[in-house]
């Protein structure tokens, strides 16, 4: 076999030997670490206090993607990223965007088993029929779950199985009900929030391809207050679910997915907001990102976006079917 | 940077803070090795309780806390990061990359796995124990009933997750992006189609599993009831959502072994790979199909009759794309001039062993039958034929085929035969009982049992011992050679052997391919 060396050809950057792996190592352990042990005391009362150690970990973590990101900017600023490398960022958050849609696939996964097989098989229905007389007498399925089987057999203190809980349901739900009063029905508003912050982070990045910088920072100012909109409103609703709905989650397999599912939109919404922020307070601050080079913004946006289409499925499949 | 050539730095700080894909390939593979020894040992006390009837040296509890390590240690310890450190030394070297897309993520990948290891070994020592639930932690076993320790396990969970689908973008970035100049994407070697075929399942299922744990979090310390039935969950959704991970994740082990024997054949047979091409497009069918199996390691859940069938036929499908694979092996060997060195006795004994673990699984996808065989120990064989025999023995294989051009010395050719040879009759004479015993009823994870199994199984203890003993000579092969085995000048170490890595000095320079070579068209694959 032959090769021989090609010529014209830009110079992948290899970066020298970083502490930013160690560092970022360190600060992940000792946050698993803290909450292990944090979380064994709050449950099983034993284990030594260490929510302290969660928050050391939490912080050095934060300090090393700081200075990580910050070096990663300085190197592309330098001129050090040549345009192949820059793919590889493209490649690296494309992917690890799927990886994300993944995570949010279990959890639409257990919610889509709950409500067409599981539930109705506790009920009676089905090939598992047989389990709702021997254990779970007089349930009767409906979504959003009307009542736990445990409450349908008169509580804990019934169950033939082992007992790993107390699962009272919520006195209202969060599904749509009323139509007269639709204008108060909260995820209405935070759908139309949210989806109106896609088209402006989109109206901010054609005002960076126009060179734009003044359109670039308003709207993009604009999606961060959308963003921060959202979040408060969605707190609101937890806060309403908590006090006045009597939905929590021990509500059952209701309020377990509905607080995983936008719980965890409502943490990628925070995440997401944070990255715009950033790209922001870059742009407005330091006059980061021209027309031709501003991929921290645009991996951001992309994130964003995705943050966005998660939320349709979720205004579906929690809110109203 | 300018343009000035570098070697490592000295001491510790070349390991910790390195951003070589050699040197994190070296880590990788120790680090596995370690692992190895790991779960070894606890393999150990598995079959020395085990090597009569009745309850003879440890209690169950731990006995179950030394199942559910064994497990966890060699699949995500052991086998996992083994090939992420063969795809890290290899990968560039195979498409004549200067390193791997994202080095500095790299180093970050490795370096989270042996603390998070270290903390899961920690719960031996805790109160209530380790994970005594089995590798596949079914819940309520891992929820309602686990010891405290299992919220460690948890988060370990989630930190091998995210190095595993950090490595697994680093891949992907690499592959997609970095190939020389007229590396085409039919043109790469296997073991790169199979890595970045791997990579894609890791990204696509790990998250999965990290979902899963994060449930069983959720149930146990803040009342959600996911796999609870009292709350209107499914504990049966537990092991819906693990399988979704679990079965891709098999393949997640052996499609790299895949791509290592597809190198290694061809180099000892001095024969191109036969069938390229249906090689590419079976590993993809095998990824595809992957995804729709899972159920098969549910058949007697109590699922309906309809999901019972759909399993069970997508299941036998996927000896389709295996068989091609097979077949393209021995057809590459057909007429070949063999010769029978390390790499290619443990290449051949892949072949011929996981082919019965293929075959096994084949029985097992039988969903009637399976009623019989399921939580038995012919599904003990059956999984040891294919992670053993398949998996292990491949990366041994890897091992010593690439040692050469690692370290610029050769190992010693009786050495590794004799390995080879041990570790064959100790395997065999390990896990072939357990299919008669598994047929004959003797159920797994179980630490006394009938009489009737007693003889077959103080052979599968035997072997057992035999087959760990091995690889104390396999570590003992590996050092000798790097300490004091013969120094090899040429390149090309296998005169058989095709691709890249064999254009570049041995041993390999600490940077290769700081420009990219041209990749001409007339050569091809290896
Ligand atoms: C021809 C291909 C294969 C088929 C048809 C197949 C089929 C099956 C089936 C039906 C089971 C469930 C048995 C039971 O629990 O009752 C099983 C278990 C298992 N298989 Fe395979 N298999 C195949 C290849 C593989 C490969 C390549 C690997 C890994 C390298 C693998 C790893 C496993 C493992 C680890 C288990 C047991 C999991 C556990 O319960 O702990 N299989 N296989
Ligand atoms: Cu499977």
């Amino acid at each position: 076999m032959t090769t021989e060396t090609s010529t014209e050809y830009e110079k992948y950057y290899v970066p020298e030997k970083s502490k930013l792996a160690v560092c970022a190592t360190i600060g992940l352990i000792l946050s698993i670490f803290g909450a292990s042990y944090g979380l064994n005391e709050m449950t099983f009362g034993d284990g030594s206090g260490s929510w302290g150690i969660l928050w050391v970990g939490l912080a050095i973590f934060a300090g090393t993607l700081f200075v990580w990101f910050r070096t990663t900017i300085r190197e592309n600023i330098a001129g050090m990223n040549s345009a192949q490398l820059k793919k590889s960022y493209v490649l690296g958050m494309f992917w690890f965007i799927f990886s994300e849609v993944m995570f949010f696939f279990a959890f639409f996964g257990a919610l889509f088993y709950v409500r067409n097989l599981a539930g109705p098989w506790l009920a009676g229905e089905g090939d598992g029929g047989r389990m709702n007389g021997l254990l779970w007498e007089g349930f009767q399925y409906s979504w959003p779950m009307a009542s736990t089987p445990q409450e349908s057999i008169g509580g804990a203190g019934n169950q033939l199985i082992a007992n790993n809980g107390t699962f009272e349901s919520y006195d209202k739900s969060m599904a749509f009900g009323d139509a007269s009063a639709w204008y108060a029905w909260l995820p209405l508003w935070n759908t139309l929030i949210l989806l109106s912050s896609s088209v402006t982070v989109h109206i901010a990045h054609l005002g960076l391809l126009d060179g734009n910088k003044k359109k670039f920072n308003l709207w993009l100012g604009l999606t961060v207050l959308l963003g921060i909109i959202f979040v408060f409103v969605q707190a609101y609703e937890y806060y309403e679910a908590y006090e006045h709905f009597g939905l929590t989650l021990n509500s059952g397999i209701y309020g377990s997915t509905f607080f995983m599912l936008t719980g965890f939109h409502g943490f990628h919404v925070m995440m997401g907001m944070t990255m715009l922020l950033i790209q922001w307070i870059r742009s407005v601050k330091f006059g980061h990102f021209t027309a031709d080079d501003h991929f921290g913004f645009e991996a951001s946006s992309w994130y964003w976006h995705f943050v966005d289409v998660v939320w349709v499925f979720l205004f579906l499949f929690v809110y109203i079917l | 940077m300018g343009d000035h050539h570098h070697g490592p730095a000295k001491g510790l700080s070349r390991w910790l803070f390195t951003t070589n894909h050699k040197d994190i390939g070296t880590m990788y593979l120790w680090f596995s090795f370690a692992m190895f020894i790991l779960g070894g040992s606890f393999a150990m006390i598995i079959r020395a309780e085990l090597f009569q009837p009745g309850m003879q040296l440890v209690d169950p509890l731990f006995f179950n806390q030394m199942t559910t390590l064994h497990g966890l240690v060699m699949v995500f310890g052991a086998i996992m990061p083994s090939f992420v450190g063969l795809a890290n030394w290899m990968i560039p070297m195979m498409i004549g990359a200067p390193d791997m897309a994202l080095p500095r993520m790299n180093n970050w990948s490795f370096w989270i796995l042996p603390p998070a290891f270290l903390l899961l070994a920690s719960t031996l020592f805790m109160e209530g124990g380790a994970p005594a639930f089995g590798w596949t932690f079914y819940a309520p076993l891992s929820t309602t009933y686990a010891a405290p320790s299992v919220t460690i396990f948890i988060f370990c969970i989630h930190v091998l997750g995210i190095s595993s689908i950090m490595g697994s973008i680093n891949i992907i970035a690499t592959v997609m992006n970095m190939r020389a100049p007229g590396m085409t994407y039919m043109k790469m070697p296997l073991f790169v189609w199979t890595w970045l075929i791997t990579a894609f399942l890791l990204v696509a299922v790990m998250p999965v599993l990290a979902g899963a744990v994060t449930m069983m979090l959720m149930d146990i310390h803040f009342g959600t009831s996911f796999f609870s039935a009292a709350g209107g969950g499914d504990p049966v959704l537990f092991q819906h959502v693990f399988w979704f991970f679990g079965h891709p994740e098999v393949y997640i082990i052996i499609l790299p072994a895949f791509g290592v024997v597809s190198q290694i054949i061809p180099a000892f047979a001095r024969k191109p790979l036969f069938g390229y091409d249906s090689m590419v497009y079976a590993t993809a069918s095998i990824a595809f199909l992957s995804f729709i199996v899972w159920a098969h390691h549910m058949y007697t859940v109590g699922m309906p009759v309809a999901g019972e069938l759909f399993f069970m036929y997508a299941t036998m499908l996927i000896a389709v794309p295996t068989g091609v694979k097979v077949f393209n092996w021995i057809s590459t060997m057909w007429r070949g001039a063999l010769t029978f060195e390390t790499p290619m006795l443990f290449c051949l004994g892949f072949l011929v062993l996981f082919t019965i673990g293929g075959f096994t699984g084949l029985m097992l996808s039988i969903a009637p039958a399976d009623f019989q065989y399921h939580d038995s120990y012919f599904v003990v064989a059956h999984f040891h034929y294919v992670m053993v025999a398949g998996a292990v023995f491949s990366m041994t294989a890897a091992v010593y085929y690439w040692l050469p051009k690692w370290c610029g010395k050769m190992y010693s050719e009786t050495m590794g035969k004799t390995h080879f040879w041990i570790s064959f009759i100790g395997f065999n004479l390990t896990f072939f009982p357990q299919h008669f015993v598994g047929l004959a009823g003797m159920p797994r994870r179980i630490p006394d049992y009938a009489l009737q199994f007693a003889d077959f199984n103080m052979m599968s203890s035997i072997g057992a011992f035999i087959y760990g003993s091995s690889q104390i000579l396999f570590l003992y092969n590996v050092i000798a050679t790097i300490v004091s085995g013969k120094p090899v000048s040429d390149d090309k170490v296998w005169d058989g052997a095709e691709g890249l890595e064999w254009t570049v000095p041995t041993p390999a320079p600490y940077h290769t391919f700081e420009t990219p070579p041209k990749v001409d068209a007339s050569h091809a694959h290896s």
